[in-house]
């Protein structure tokens, strides 16, 4: 089980790479690809470390169910990796997501750099 | 109890409780107030403030929100001569850190604030003049959580707390220098001053993995079904964890969390019951003030009925 969860959180991401044109990356940071493709994601775009946070636990919860199997951490993964689904969705969507709140730039400059 | 210079510093601090805390965050104004004047804590409130700049001006021009904030704390210093100066909303907080860190890092920043404070006719900020602190800094430090536990009357035995710290208080990094500095500083990742002055006030903080989560909120009206979704995500997240209630810090995130919890009941019939409080008045209520006096009856998700299910009210 977290296997698949880790596969779709990973797949998620790609998802999000691959609207921006690039290819998404097969390396590891700190031993997941989850967290390579989430710094490859951020690449440029502060605000998707709203979702750093996020990532960073759903390798936790990952490493915890290697250690012991237990439903409450299970269902938390589950919850953690829901959250980076609606949150890249979100993006996908409008891409200012998160862009006042954590990345703290303006919408503004980007349109005016255009 | 403590008797670093933080605790002397903090016992009277400027006070700069921004627009929120005049409109839908009334409840956390009131409890913020009451819960310093309990502890002994001095507010001096911030003469004539204005708005920090928020998302609206930030998106409309950056250094006119430099400038917002720059004003605020050039008032706390310059014209009330305070070291510090308290914000107790994540917004606020975040962009008085967020001027601070422009003006001392940016020349172009420096050069705006300049400008626009001697048309305004105020003394221009310089960096380093305050020190800007969240509401949490301010009761952590300026009280810890020893003294905290010597002061609890009714004891938050039994209610089990999820704590929701939001994005602000702690993103992006850079802007937050004192944090993550080694024991007693807080954490970016995963923050911890509303745990453990809540444990201090007898809560079980259950393991609540989507404490910094974004919540969508800046999107609120424009792209209100992503919010609303992110929402119910950490709603559930809280009631799978165990929580009775969620801890807030910020009015954003604390209004937040209730409309959409309201929302997700009436768009998608999706029905939470975990019950939103401010630590402010969590804190209050095990220091044995009433509810009534800390605004909780303010609150759009009702607290009180759980809080006398624990018997702690």
């Amino acid at each position: 089980m977290r296997q698949e969860l880790l596969a779709q959180a990973e797949s998620v991401l790609e998802e999000w790479v691959n609207a921006r044109g690039e290819a998404p990356t097969l390396e590891m940071s700190e031993g997941f690809r989850l967290l390579a493709l989430h710094r490859q994601g951020a690449r440029g775009v502060p605000s998707f470390n709203a979702c750093r946070e996020t990532c960073r636990e759903i390798a936790y919860h990952y490493n915890v169910l290697g250690v012991k199997q237990d439903a409450k951490t299970e269902l938390m993964m589950t919850m953690l990796v829901e959250h980076l689904k609606l949150f890249v969705r979100g993006k996908l969507e409008v891409e200012g997501l998160g862009e006042f709140c954590c990345a703290s730039r303006p919408l503004r400059k980007e349109a005016q750099s255009a | 109890m403590k008797t670093d210079t933080k605790q002397t510093k903090y016992r009277r601090v400027a006070y700069y409780p921004g627009c929120a805390l005049e409109g839908t965050g009334h409840a956390y104004n009131e409890s913020t107030k009451v819960l310093g004047s309990a502890l002994g804590l001095k507010l001096d409130e911030v003469k004539n403030w204005n708005c920090c700049g928020a998302m609206e001006v930030k998106n409309v021009d950056p250094k006119v929100q430099t400038y917002l904030s720059s004003r605020v704390m050039s008032i706390a210093a310059n014209e009330m001569n305070a070291g510090v100066v308290m914000a107790p909303c994540n917004g606020c907080y975040h962009n008085l850190k967020k001027a601070e860190h422009d003006l001392a890092h940016d020349a172009a920043s420096r050069e705006v604030v300049e400008r626009i404070s001697k048309k305004a006719g105020h003394a221009t900020y310089k960096a380093g003049q305050v020190e800007t602190i969240h509401a949490l800094d301010w009761i952590k430090d300026g009280i810890g959580e020893e003294e905290l536990k010597r002061r609890i009357r009714n004891s938050l035995k039994g209610l089990k707390v999820a704590n929701y710290y939001g994005c602000m208080y702690t993103r992006p990094r850079h802007i937050f220098p004192e944090k993550d500095q080694g024991p007693g500083s807080e954490s970016i990742s995963k923050p911890h001053f509303m745990d453990d002055l809540l444990a201090a006030a007898g809560a079980e903080n259950v393991d609540f993995p989507l404490k910094t989560a974004c919540c969508g909120g800046a999107h609120t009206l424009s792209d209100s079904d992503t919010s609303t979704r992110l929402v119910l995500n950490i709603l559930r997240a809280a009631e799978a964890a165990g929580a009775d209630v969620i801890a807030t810090e910020c009015p954003t995130c604390h209004s937040g969390l209730e409309m959409h919890q309201v929302r997700a009941e009436k768009v998608l019939g999706e029905k939470t019951g975990v019950k939103m409080l401010y630590f402010t008045q969590l804190l209050g209520i095990a220091l044995g003030l009433s509810p009534r006096k800390l605004g909780v009856h303010e609150n759009v998700s009702d607290g009180v009925a759980v809080l006398k299910e624990k018997q702690i009210v």
